[in-house]
């Protein structure tokens, strides 16, 4: 057009561009990268909580930001799971293992300055048994009978039937110690009696906690901590590699781990966690009520292939519903070992004709979508025709958890020890068996540590005689810090990222 | 006038009214329980019906949707089920970078693409013109989360000028908000860019053939005063109306840009809530943000007559 050249000369609109872009790019250049100062913590989760109470939720996320930092139990697990002494100095178990009776350390305050004493032991047990108690492991309350103050700084427990893992529980989250005056308002404004305070929360984005210098115990180095929620693994890898954050200690990208681990800023660890990943099966619905056909799965599943496929290579593959690091372990791995035939041959004399729909229901995580693939073409292998099914998080609680409307899902079963799902009157896969419950009240009941690991033995070699689920993997935590970070949780043992004992090297 | 805009008030109402009711039951007809989000696999079923209770779930339907509906009325927006706090203030707290993020969004697509769209139109054929549709046919194509994560690639890690992600807070000032917002800003607005210059450019083009345009010429108007004068405001109504629509679409493309830049948004916040059933949130989003995009429309319809007096006078209705 000639009117379009003509007008050519001249025109601004080239330069109204140029502006623009100088406008956009503009003050980006100002900058300047401080030292973090050695005394604060900018720590990284996928996750934000939804609130700040572990007693009354069973996201993992509460837990991650509050436990042992802003909250404390009578006990405590350790980085190792094992079970410390926390609020409780010391404790003593009656010979039939019913009553229980807690050292309570003394002079402890609450973030508000409310007294800590027997008081409040018995009002937070009593409130997570109460009939309007939304805890979340209400369960693990469930075995206490009573609790009564003999005096100020003793409390003592009685169990209407012994509790094993009793001690190990009263460690968890759920059961952490909450002053009455403040129960309430925790989920907005917590208040325990750990090392750090609740500063504030900017919802969306981080919360940031503050070191509590009227703290009973050892003061942590650290005198802030600012943990910050990133959803995208990506750019949570890209504000590592930036710099803006020292720690991810739950990274959820780990096949971006390889180019942390030749870089010397970073330290990158992997380490365990309680996560026992399983491809759950419906036990009542045929076929996978056959344990022929139970069994086929499990032969036509390569667990290797998983880890290394859908986990590039980290987690350890595992043959019961306990992982490596729990107390007992003993290794099942190979009770099925990975053969295709042999698959076959279970499955036709279950009857299962070859092209039979199989399908996977897979919840968000994506541990369950990535090993859902790997197993769809793993299973047609063996003849199966393999369906998979993504599906939120709310709509698998609903219909696969609370109603067991499926065939198979993929999960991992977080909480620690969690043998007594499978002796459970009614849970989502519908595994019922005598015999397993027999044991499990057995072991429950006894009393000789001897006998107690000759137990867990035996339910481990149950479960994966009956095979009610395909056992498939232990979930690795993959983390990544800054080098010069230490005291670090290299593991998991219970979902927490307790700082109490990081600090910077020189 | 006043009966056009008496009439634009009926049907705000009306539209809102019908979002509401469909958002209520989509959330209600949607599988997934709030509870047993909150509570999760170890929960025992009295723990569940203790927390519906507690969140008020265990009411009848209709009387929660009226009650829901009434209470918006008053400006009461209720409390959220995961957060525990009035479902206001969080919005409140987002919409204060959810806001100046579409606002400089908007202002920054519309800067670079109605003076490229122009120059496009004036060189057609031309090198200008081929390279600037060069450009807007791959931003068009390009994702925005994805120009997102190259963006944090380029100016976070290899040129460490801006952050990689999260809001520094407006309480430490302007330019530290600003600069968290800037490479999300960018994000969004490169491929809406791209699509306004081209609307430009066609736009202007139909235009510079118009007789008057000729006229102009004819009666020995210079060229750039014919074009800037003359042809780029009559051109502009369908620019207006895509910047319009692309402001509706901004309210989406953030939801996906917020999580990218792990920004505390609107569109974090409604994403988060659909995940975990926090149903008043989800419902009272939806309702505002069908308020939004009327409100867009209505303020579009107002521009069309700043443009075009023609319009103010012959549609007023």
């Amino acid at each position: 057009m000639r009117e379009g050249r003509d007008m050519a000369q001249g025109f601004s609109a080239r330069r109204v561009a140029a502006i623009a872009l100088a406008t956009a790019l503009a003050g980006v250049v100002q900058v300047g990268t401080a030292e973090a100062a050695k005394d604060t913590l900018i720590l990284a989760m996928t996750l934000e909580p939804p609130h700040m109470d572990p007693t009354a939720g069973a996201a993992s996320a509460i837990r991650e930001v509050t436990y042992a930092n802003i909250y404390e139990g009578l006990t405590r697990i350790d980085a190792k799971g094992e079970v410390q002494p926390g609020l409780a100095e010391n404790w003593t178990v009656s010979p039939d293992a019913l009553t229980y009776t807690f050292k309570l350390r003394a002079g402890v305050k609450f973030h508000d300055g409310a007294a800590f004493d027997c008081s409040v032991v018995k009002f937070s047990y009593e409130r997570a048994v109460a009939p309007d108690s939304t805890n979340a492991q209400k369960g693990l309350f469930e075995p206490i009978a009573a609790t009564s103050c003999p005096d100020a700084n003793t409390a003592v427990v009685t169990l209407k039937r012994p509790a094993a893992n009793f001690l190990f529980s009263m460690g968890w989250g759920d059961a952490v110690m909450i002053s009455p005056a403040s129960a309430a308002t925790n989920k907005t404004n917590p208040i325990g009696t750990g090392p750090f305070r609740f500063k504030n929360w900017v919802k969306g984005d981080r919360v940031v906690l503050e070191r509590n210098d009227a703290y009973w115990g050892a003061k942590p180095a650290l005198a802030s901590v600012t943990i910050r929620f990133m959803s995208d693994p990506s750019a949570a890898a890209a504000a590592i590699a930036a710099g803006d954050i020292d720690a991810f200690p739950i990274f959820p990208a780990p096949e971006t781990l390889d180019r942390f681990k030749t870089d010397p800023r970073f330290t990158v660890k992997i380490g365990t966690t309680a996560g026992k990943t399983i491809m759950s099966l419906n036990n009542t619905r045929p076929p996978f009520n056959d344990v022929r056909v139970r069994r086929a799965l499990a032969h036509a599943i390569d667990k290797r292939a998983i880890v290394d496929g859908a986990m590039s290579g980290f987690g350890a593959p595992i043959g019961s519903h306990y992982v490596p690091t729990d107390p007992g372990y003993v290794d099942l791995v190979n009770t099925y070992p990975y053969d295709i035939a042999k698959a076959k041959v279970l499955l036709a004399e279950a009857g299962v004709k070859p092209g039979t729909p199989i399908t996977i229901t897979l919840p968000p995580p994506p541990y369950a979508r990535r090993s859902g693939e790997v197993i769809a073409a793993l299973l047609q292998q063996v003849g199966l025709a393999p369906k998979l099914v993504p599906m939120e998080w709310a709509q698998w609680l609903e219909q696969v958890f609370k109603n067991s409307d499926f065939d198979a899902t993929i999960i991992s079963h977080t909480e620690a020890r969690d043998l007594d799902i499978y002796a459970r009157d009614k849970y989502y896969f519908n595994y019922q068996s005598p015999e397993y419950k027999a044991l499990y009240k057995q072991y429950l009941e006894s009393r000789d540590p001897a006998q107690q690991t000759a137990l867990l033995g035996e339910l481990q070699r149950k479960l994966a005689s009956d095979e009610p689920n395909v056992f498939l993997f232990a979930l690795a935590k993959t983390g990544i810090w800054s080098a010069k970070l230490r005291g670090m949780w290299d593991n998991n043992p219970i979902p927490a990222n307790d700082v109490t004992g990081v600090s910077w090297a020189e | 006038m006043i009966a056009w805009l008496g009439w634009r008030l009926v049907s705000f109402v009306a539209t809102l009214l019908v979002a509401s009711l469909v958002v209520f039951l989509v959330m209600e007809v949607l599988p997934g329980d709030p509870a047993s989000v909150m509570l999760g696999m170890g929960a025992r079923p009295e723990s569940l019906a203790a927390l519906r209770a507690q969140m008020g779930l265990d009411e009848p339907l209709l009387q929660r949707y009226v009650f829901w509906v009434a209470r918006l009325l008053v400006g009461d927006f209720g409390r959220s089920y995961t957060y525990s706090v009035p479902v206001a203030e969080l919005i409140g707290q987002r919409v204060l970078i959810s806001a100046p993020l579409a606002i400089l969004a908007i202002g920054l697509s519309t800067l670079l693409a109605i003076p490229l769209g122009v120059h496009a139109a004036s060189r057609r054929g031309r090198a200008g013109d081929v390279a600037v549709m060069g450009v807007a046919q791959i931003g068009v194509s390009v994702p925005n989360f994805w120009l997102g994560l190259l963006l944090i690639l380029c100016f976070a890690v290899w040129l460490p000028w801006l952050p990689a992600g999260g809001f520094a807070g407006w309480d430490k000032g302007v330019w530290p908000g600003l600069r968290s917002l800037i490479l999300p800003a960018v994000a969004l607005a490169l491929p809406q860019a791209a699509i306004l210059a081209r609307v430009t450019r066609s736009s202007v083009l139909d235009v510079l053939r118009a007789d008057y345009v000729r006229t102009a010429l004819a009666k020995g108007v210079s060229p750039r005063r014919a074009l800037w004068r003359h042809a780029v405001p009559n051109a502009l109504i369908p620019v207006v109306t895509i910047i319009g629509l692309q402001f509706s679409f901004l309210l989406a493309g953030t939801i996906i840009i917020e999580n990218v830049f792990s920004l505390p948004g609107l569109g974090r916040l409604i994403f988060q809530a659909i995940a975990q059933r926090d149903l008043i949130v989800v419902e009272d989003m939806v309702v505002l943000l069908a308020g939004s995009v009327i409100l867009v429309n209505l303020l579009v319809d107002l521009v069309y007559a700043v443009i075009d007096p023609r319009l103010a006078q012959g549609e007023a209705r």
